[in-house]
Order: structure tokens, then sequence, then C-alpha cells
């Protein structure tokens, strides 16, 4: 039986343009045997929602270097939680304080990854926390 | 240069020496790697002698410093005269806390202003718009209208120091706001020094800050250079900007040349618009990154200079020496900066610095150690300043001319780069010019495959980065970060809704009209956005006249 591949939606929420690191993990994780979508920059919550939907995807990776995440990321997952797909895995990274991590896990994302993060270890946290 | 019979000693004794010492010495210790690299992936032999720039011409090639080609520096004296312009990038929050931020910069001995704009400025929204939400103050100071300008240069005279802005877009507009305060100031246009960004290709390939469409931005930067050439003869119109370019990824060939084409679109730009070339080239200016490949960098920037003076002089058939002449700020390596051990950064930044002195910059940013994870300090800022001042003052590197020059390693180097940067260029233009290269995504599709390729040789090992590959220890969350008040989004809308109520709104409203029916016609713009200023209409209100008109640039995406 040939599993079912994991959809993921790489998203750039806000006004933000580096998207660096946004590209290189979209890379890495279809390196990785998954399909990924990018949405581009300068995404509103409401987008990125939608097009998490529409691609009918597993995982959600946020990436933010502006220092927005405190807004933006609590608000991708309260549109999550009212759309009634709060299934989907969501994970950040980018220029995220420490101290800013608990409370963004509180509202639901699953992890950060901080500058530094080899992207097997994000590989291998999907592979192993995904919804399938 | 080399006589020939030497030469030739040169390459039996080098092949001699490969035979009985290397062979042997090889069989005992073999080198660390098969092969070298440098960090943008050329390659990097055992030893450079003559033979390797054989064919260099000092006279031709080198030449003599503030002479063509440019190559050991833009300025007769260099160093010995004055030193670089210390320039640290600052802004946060609102208007009166990066004032006092420069103030407080100034006071320590920096001897230029940088302002960061948060993103919203940058794209033309104000702080009370949708999108705005969360990112009011973020990465730089929020700059609503004229009355945050007014703020944000307080207390600071306009004629005694430059200043540089990092603004993209809207850069007419944050520039007509420096002329009316410089005004209320009493300083007239033609006493302002300093630069705006004002670079909007590498915005499409990098940095992601663009509003309008190709045309109407050439458009708008174009009118810019045509203000300045009969305003402000002291202004750089333009920092036609590698850094981004290479924080995305790019090698430093890629830097180079993707730069250097962009530069090549920008003088087109302007001869198309009716400007003659030695009217607007000489305030061209030039802005790159510094990575820690110290030889690789100096003779990134030695090529630079040669291969841009060639241009201008080969292919625009400028006449002033001054259009050829390549001057340009370096900023050290955002991408080069660990959140891990974040103190290293300090060496890094230090060794990145070094590069850009002996490249020949003329102003310089140093980053903050702290840089991986916030806003920097005071602290952090004060170490990153004292860093360029110990070179200054401590090194001796500053006392001559380009002191890297005749080095077989550092002359070959700059040789290479600027031929496989002059081979991009060629292929840029082979597609139409760097507008249509970045429209069918060229350069982003060469810049992303170098960021890949590079993270891939951090993963395996292949590239170390001290402390996040290797050398890694257990560390405590890092202490005394910067945070940007989060009540400043409010602040700023209160600010903005007293403006409102308080201006002529009539006045406004018939400026910004007038400005949108200029848009369509082949007027210079710069007077109407002047007008649009001084009656305290708003950027956002500025920007959105400019969207209907213009509409909105929609990147292509891909991976």
């Amino acid at each position: 039986m040939i599993a079912k591949k994991i959809r993921v939606l790489i998203a750039k929420p806000g006004l933000d343009g580096h998207d660096r690191g946004a590209k290189v993990i979209a890379r890495a994780l279809r390196d990785a045997g998954m399909e990924v979508v990018y949405t581009g920059l300068r995404q509103t919550p409401e987008q990125i929602v939608e097009a998490a939907i529409q691609e009918d995807v597993d995982v959600i990776g946020l990436s933010i270097l502006s220092g927005a995440h405190n807004f933006l990321f609590p608000r991708v997952m309260e549109l999550l939680k009212e759309r009634g797909v709060d299934d989907i895995l969501v994970i950040g990274g980018g220029i995220i304080p420490d101290e800013d991590i608990p409370g963004l896990k509180e509202v639901g994302i699953a992890e950060v990854f901080t500058p530094g993060t080899p992207t097997s270890k994000i590989v291998e946290f999907i592979t192993s926390n995904v919804n399938k | 240069m080399f006589d020939k019979d030497s030469l030739k000693k040169l390459e039996e004794a080098k092949n001699n020496w490969e035979e009985s010492k290397i062979k042997k010495a090889l069989s005992k210790f073999p080198e660390r790697y098969e092969k070298f690299y440098t960090n943008s992936n050329l390659e990097v032999e055992r030893l450079y002698t003559e033979l390797d720039i054989k064919d260099m011409d000092y006279n031709r090639d080198l030449g003599f410093p503030g002479e063509y080609p440019f190559t050991r520096g833009v300025q007769p004296t260099m160093y010995r005269g004055k030193f670089w312009t210390m320039r640290q990038y600052a802004g946060f929050g609102t208007a009166e806390e990066s004032n006092e931020r420069y103030k407080f910069l100034l006071s320590q001995g920096q001897t230029g202003l940088s302002v960061a704009f948060d993103l919203p400025t940058q794209i033309g929204y104000d702080s009370d718009h949708p999108l705005a939400q969360g990112e009011v103050g973020k990465v730089g100071v929020a700059i609503d209208s004229l009355k945050d300008m007014e703020i944000l240069f307080d207390g600071i005279p306009l004629d005694k120091v430059s200043t540089s802005m990092t603004i993209n877009a809207p850069a007419s507009i944050l520039l007509c706001m420096y002329i009316a305060v410089a005004e209320k100031q009493g300083v007239s246009p033609e006493k302002l020094a300093g630069t705006i960004q004002n670079d909007i290709l590498k915005e499409y390939v990098a940095r992601g800050t663009y509003i309008f469409p190709p045309e109407p931005s050439m458009r708008l930067i174009t009118n810019i250079f045509e203000y300045c050439s009969k305003n402000m003869p002291k202004w750089n119109t333009i920092s036609i900007s590698g850094y981004h370019i290479r924080e995305a990824g790019a090698t430093a060939v890629q830097e180079v040349a993707f730069t250097l084409a962009d530069g090549i679109a920008y003088v087109e730009a302007a001869l198309k618009a009716g400007l003659s070339v030695d009217d607007f080239a000489p305030r061209l200016s030039f802005f790159f990154n510094a990575h820690n490949d110290l030889f690789e960098e100096v003779a990134k920037f030695r090529a630079a200079r040669r291969l841009w003076a060639k241009i201008m002089k080969e292919r625009f058939k400028a006449q002033n020496p001054k259009s050829m002449m390549l001057r340009f700020h370096t900023q050290t390596g955002g991408s080069t900066l660990t959140a891990q051990q974040p103190d290293n950064n300090i060496v890094r930044v230090t060794i990145q610095a070094l590069a850009a002195v002996l490249g020949g910059t003329q102003s310089l940013h140093t980053n903050s150690r702290d840089e991986a994870l916030a806003l920097p300090s005071e602290d952090s800022v004060r170490i990153a300043l004292r860093t360029q001042q110990i070179i200054a003052y401590e090194s001796g590197v500053a006392d001559t001319i380009d002191p890297l020059a005749g080095s077989y390693y550092v002359e070959h180097l700059t040789n290479t780069i600027e031929e496989k940067a002059r081979e991009y260029i060629e292929k840029i233009d082979s597609l139409g010019g760097a507008i249509r290269a970045i429209e069918k995504g060229f350069m982003q599709q060469e810049i992303q495959d170098s960021a890949y390729r590079y993270q891939k040789e951090i993963e395996s090992g292949r590239r170390i980065v001290v402390g996040v590959n290797k050398f890694q220890i257990e560390e405590e969350p890092p202490k005394g970060l910067l945070k940007v008040d989060p009540e400043v989004g409010r602040r700023q809308i209160e600010k903005l809704n007293k403006l409102k109520s308080e201006r002529d709104n009539i006045a406004v409203s018939n400026s910004l009209k007038e400005l949108g029916e200029k848009a369509m016609t082949d007027e210079n713009l710069m007077p109407y956005i002047l007008n649009c200023v001084r009656n305290y209409a708003t950027l956002g209100e500025i920007c959105d006249i400019l969207r209907e008109e213009f509409g909105e640039y929609k990147a292509s995406i891909m991976i």
C-alpha cells in the first residue's frame, strides 16, 4: 500500500518579506517526500486558513521574522477553530523569543522552531505528530 | 606585469615543490578536504603565486585610488583623510523612542543616522490599516505623516548630520517628508546629505516591500533622480542593494552580478526618461553585505568597483569619473548571526567589518550580537559601534590604502569574481535585462538554489557553523533583549486620529486629487508629493492614490 503523502502549507503571515527560511523549509519538506504549497508573502490569517482548507493540508508551517507572531499566530489558530479544521498540525518558525513560545503553544501551535534548527528536525517532528 | 622567464622558473619550482614536498606531506597527513571552497563555492587552491595573476597589468587592472577603474578605492587618500561613516541602522516603536535612540547613538560617537521604518510604513499603510495590526513599530519606527517625521528628527540639526533611510516603494514620500522637516528647521534642500534606498528591483527579488508594478516604480525612481540632480546635489538618490540579495542566500558572485544588473536597469530607465548619464550617475550609490570569508569579501568589493567603472565607461559612455565610482555602504551579514551562543557574533561581526574596511567601504553598519533573537539592545549596539571604532583607531588597517592589493590570492579572487559576475550580467542581458529577468524569476531561482545548497552543507556537516552544528553547549535563554512596547500600535493610531481632526482636510484632499491626476501624465511627481506631505496627508493616503492609478505588484511564487 502506498501511504498518502503528507500535505503541507508553508505560509508567510503579515508584512514581513524574509522568506529565505520559508523557501528552504518548503524544499526540504518536498525532498522528504511531502507535498508542499507555499503561499508567498503578505498573507492575512484569513487567506492562510482559506488556502489550508482549499489545499486540504495536514500541516501548516507559519514563518515570521518581524515580531508580529504574538498577534498573527493566535489569529490563525482562532480561525482554524472557527472553520472546524483544528485537526491541522500547526508549527511556527522565525525570530521568536523563547519567552513568547509557551504562550504560542497554549493557543495550539504544536512547536516553534527558531534559527539554527536543522530541517531534518522539522521533518521528523511533522512525521511523528501529523494527524493521519 | 611579470617577466616571462621568471614565471617559467617559478612554474618549474612550483612543480618541483608539488612533486617532492607536497606528495610526501599528503602521504603522511592528508588535507582536511579533498577540495576547498570559499563561502560562495569558488574553489580555493593550496597556494597562489604570480602564476595565478600572470596576465595582470597594474595600470590597467588596479590603477590608483581615486582613479579609474577604482579597484583600489574611490578616494585618493581613503581612510588616511577620514574614516568611513559609522552608521548604525536603528529605529523602533514610535518616533519619540527612535529619536531618543538616535541621540544616544550620536552621543556615542556615531557619525551618521540610518533610519529603520516599520513594515506598514515601508509598504505604504498607515498604522490603522487592518494589515498593519501587530506590525506597527516592530522592525522600525512607525511614520504616518510629516508630524511623526518632525518628532523623529527633533533636536537633530539636519544640516549637520547625514541620514540614510531604508525606504523603497514609498521613497519619494519619505524624502519629501525629510525635505519638509528640514524646511521647518530652516535648512534648504541643497544642504541635505544622505541616502534613500529607493531600490525597488531588489524588493521584487529578495526583500519583499514592494507596492507598485515595475513600470510606475521605475518612473517614481527616475523622478527622484531628476528632482535631486536639480535640487539636492549632496543626496544619494538610490542605494542599489546587494545586501538583501545576499541575505536571501545568494553567493558573493551573485550579489555583485545581480546588484550591478539592477544598477544597469536604473541607468537605462533614467536615460530613457531623457536624463543624461553624467547628471544623475554621480549620485548613485551601492549597498553590500559582508560575510565571514574575509578574503572573498575583500575581493568582492574590489571586483564590484572595477566592474561598475567599466560598465559606466564602456557601456554608458560616462565622461565624469564620478559617474564611474562605485561608492558603497556595507552592513555585516545578518544571516551569519547565530541565536546559539550569541556573544560569538561579536567575533563574526569583527571579521566582517574588517572585510568591509579592507574592501574600502564608505560607510558601515555593524550588527549587534543579539540580532538573531530580537532588535538589538542598547548595550549590544554599543559593542557593535565600538567594534568599528577599534578597527578604525587601534588595528592600523586604515592607515594605508587597499592593503591586500598584490596578494596573489586576493587579486586572483578579484579577477574570478569580476569574470563570473560579468557572465551573469551577460546572461541577464540575454533575458532582456534585470526587470525581465526578475519577472521570469531567474534571479530568485538562482538565489534559492544557493540558499538551499548552503543549508544542506550545514546539515551534512560539510560546513561548520560554530555553536550551531559543532561546539554546541546547553544554554540559558538570553537575557536583556529589547522588547517593543505592544501598546505602540494603539498610541500611533491615537496620534493619527488627532492629526486627521486638526489638519486642513480640504487642502489635503485637493493636493491628493492633484497628485492622482498628475500620476497619469509624464510630469515629475516630486513637487506634487511634497505638496501633499506639507499639508499633512498621510503616507497611506498618498500611497492609496498612487495604488489607484498604478495598481499593485503581484509576485510570482516559486519554490
